[in-house]
């Protein structure tokens, strides 16, 4: 069996045994800078929008759910199942499709939406990102299929940034089958390095900080 | 063997040189940006960290491999080990049949380019089609990446617009932004028909059992997301202990790639979809790749080169690569990377040329992410090539020369009578030496030096000149 035979390669190439523990790991290496929140959203505001990926500041739950509002201008959309958004009112909107539980009426909803609402698990403020763990409440298909993304999250959940995501999550496979990092609108430059947003994912991201 | 001549064909098209010299220079300054003390003060020491990661994990990587499927196969994915290429395509058209799938839809994946995997489900009667921008369009050519990260980097906006009108039977269109949606329209469809996708890894992640993959356009997302089974194929090398290493990774891959300080996606993925969630594959199986990788693992030194994570950096600033382009390489991998890992899966003898094709000028170790020691590994190789030619009795006028060159030098009377001989053959011409005048330019000596310019001999020698300075004071 392939199995055995490459696992034997392995163990002869480095002088091991099977069974043998490994020798201890690098320390990992974590650097978590000292960050008020204000400073935070800060700086994901900067990173996002450098990315061209659009940031909003809403001062309560019922202004970010007129943010939204606003930002969809009557376009069909899918709301994701996360509770947030539906303290946020966000579900009631007129043309906002949700709480879908069967995978087949999702998928024909995020690929006809003009955009996907969702909330995240956690934003990373020196690179402008959404941490978004999949879920019963988060399906993965919302930020993904429709031309346009409209994240809403609370504004404590912005970490400083990648060591402090994997020290608040050490084993992320624990939670969640996929956890996704996003960073900006879809974009490519494989034709002539031209950058073009909106390639497979949204071109389009909007993301309202509560 | 000697290098192909197709590389004089590349030399001499202004147009593709342009091209390649200008992308390249691009990715050197985006990265530059994003690497420099000011906006990232720790980038030496996230290399030293990655370096001392990638050597841990592969010194104890029969550990890793058995502890990664362990967790893969507790959250209900299935590990699938590979010898080669052949058995890699033997299980997915297997799997294919079993399932009765029809199309695979495939994010981009340089170890499915190393085995051809495309073609072998392709000959299995299995559509396959790649999703990221680039690929899909050198697959519509049928042609290889011409870089690790930027496949269809020689191609125009007119090249791109012949091959869409052609194969995809569409309009001409050479906006490339609607070339761009041309794409997504056609891939979409792709997307939501396939029965399976098929991704690499750009990491794996032992403790997690977790497959990461970074991209830009999504495409990896819809592929691992839309189709009912993913299969994810990964060399053995791919694998660091603990999700926190990813943090030292993930800043160093995208900046060192393509000046992002993250690329747009980053998905960490474990096994299919769980209880509840709504989308997500049902099935999920990790193909574990060895070809020859564990010969490489056995040699100490040469063990490094498994440290790679393809960020292409390497390509961007090698001299050679600049000018030759990628498909002057004898295998998908190109620039100095492929210069160190061809002849090693491929065999030393099979392209001898390659090792020497390369000014050792060391741009490609200062600016690889994980340290690799890529001019040293050539060097080495140049020793290897040299002692199995000397062995097969080949390389003797090489080592005459030496011989005599060392002779020479024990005699330093007569190495100043040769020192004044050349100062005459060798003056040049406006202060450079060409090629070998007259008579002389003939044999090995002219191949020498058609590929090479020299300043010119000086008229007077060191030794005269001091003995001038000598006599004066």
């Amino acid at each position: 069996m392939s199995r055995e035979i490459i696992l034997e390669r392995v163990r002869t190439a480095l002088g091991r045994s099977a069974g043998q523990a490994p020798a201890a790991p690098p320390e990992a290496r974590v650097r978590i800078p000292e960050t008020g929140v204000e400073e935070r959203i800060e700086q994901f505001r900067r990173a996002l929008e450098a990315l061209a990926g659009k940031f909003h500041v809403a001062a309560s739950k019922q202004e970010a759910r007129a943010r939204a509002a606003g930002l969809l201008e009557g376009r069909a959309a899918v709301a994701s199942n996360s509770p947030y958004l539906a303290e946020c009112g966000i579900t009631e909107l007129e043309g906002v499709r949700s709480g879908f539980t069967r995978e087949a009426e999702l998928r024909e909803a995020c690929a006809t939406a003009g955009a996907g609402i969702t909330s995240a698990d956690y934003g990373l403020a020196d690179t402008g990102t959404l941490v978004m763990l999949s879920s019963a409440r988060e399906a993965r298909m919302i930020s993904l299929l429709p031309p346009m993304h409209v994240a809403l999250i609370p504004r404590e959940i912005i970490l400083t940034g990648l060591d402090e995501l994997f020290t608040i999550l050490p084993n992320p496979a624990e939670l969640t089958s996929s956890m996704v990092l996003i960073t900006g609108p879809s974009r490519t430059a494989d034709i002539e390095q031209i950058l073009v947003r909106g390639v497979h994912g949204p071109g389009e991201i909007h993301v309202i900080v509560v | 063997m000697t290098a192909p001549d197709k590389i004089l064909t590349t030399l001499a098209n202004p147009p593709l040189q342009k091209a390649v010299y200008a992308a390249t220079g691009r990715l050197m300054d985006h990265r530059r940006a994003v690497v420099n003390p000011e906006v990232l003060p720790d980038y030496q020491e996230l290399r030293t960290a990655a370096n001392a990661i990638k050597r841990h994990t592969l010194e104890n990587l029969d550990y890793y491999l058995e502890q990664l499927e362990a967790n893969v196969t507790r959250r209900g994915g299935k590990v699938i080990w590979c010898k080669d290429g052949a058995e890699v395509a033997g299980f997915l058209v297997r799997l294919a049949k079993e399932k009765n799938a029809r199309l695979v839809v495939k994010s981009k994946s340089m170890t499915t380019e190393e085995i051809d995997l495309n073609e072998k489900l392709e000959q299995a009667g299995i559509e396959t089609v790649e999703t990221d921008l680039g690929e899909f369009i050198i697959q519509l050519l049928r042609q290889k990446p011409y870089h690790i990260v930027a496949p269809a980097l020689h191609l125009t906006r007119y090249d791109v617009a012949d091959v869409f009108t052609q194969r995809l039977g569409v309009e001409r269109e050479t906006v490339i932004e609607k070339q761009t949606m041309i794409a997504r329209r056609v891939l979409r469809e792709k997307f939501l028909a396939a029965d399976i996708g098929v991704s690499g890894a750009n990491f794996l992640v032992a403790g997690d059992g977790a497959v990461v993959l970074c991209t830009n356009e999504g495409n990896a997302r819809l592929t691992t997301t839309a189709p009912r089974i993913h299969v994810a194929v990964a060399g053995i090398e791919k694998l660091v202990p603990r999700a926190a290493d990813l943090a030292v990774f993930l800043k160093l891959l995208g900046r060192s790639a393509t000046g992002q300080p993250l690329t747009v996606y980053t998905s960490f993925l474990s096994g299919p979809r769980r209880e509840g969630e709504i989308d997500g594959p049902e099935e999920f199986y990790l193909v574990l790749l060895d070809k020859g990788r564990t010969q490489v693992l056995a040699d100490r030194e040469k063990r490094q080169s498994l440290f790679c994570i393809r960020c292409g950096s390497c390509l961007n600033h090698c001299p050679v690569y600049r000018k030759i382009g990628g498909h002057n390489y004898p295998w998908v991998y190109s620039g100095p990377l492929g210069a160190v890992i061809s002849p090693l899966y491929q065999g030393m003898m099979h392209d001898s040329w390659l090792p020497f094709a390369s000014s050792l000028c060391g741009a490609c170790a200062d600016v690889c992410p994980v340290k690799i020691e890529l001019p040293k590994l050539l060097l080495e190789h140049r020793e290897e090539i040299v002692r199995t030619k000397a062995a097969q009795g080949r390389g003797r006028l090489e080592k005459l020369g030496f011989r005599l060159w060392a002779w020479l030098m024990r005699h330093p009377k007569l190495y100043e009578l040769a020192g004044t001989a050349g100062s005459v053959i060798a003056s040049g011409d406006g202060g450079w030496m060409t090629r070998l005048p007259g008579l002389l330019n003939v044999g090995p000596g002219k191949a020498w030096t058609s590929q090479r310019d020299m300043p010119a001999l000086a008229a007077q020698s060191f030794r005269q000149l001091w003995r001038e300075r000598r006599s004066r004071s």
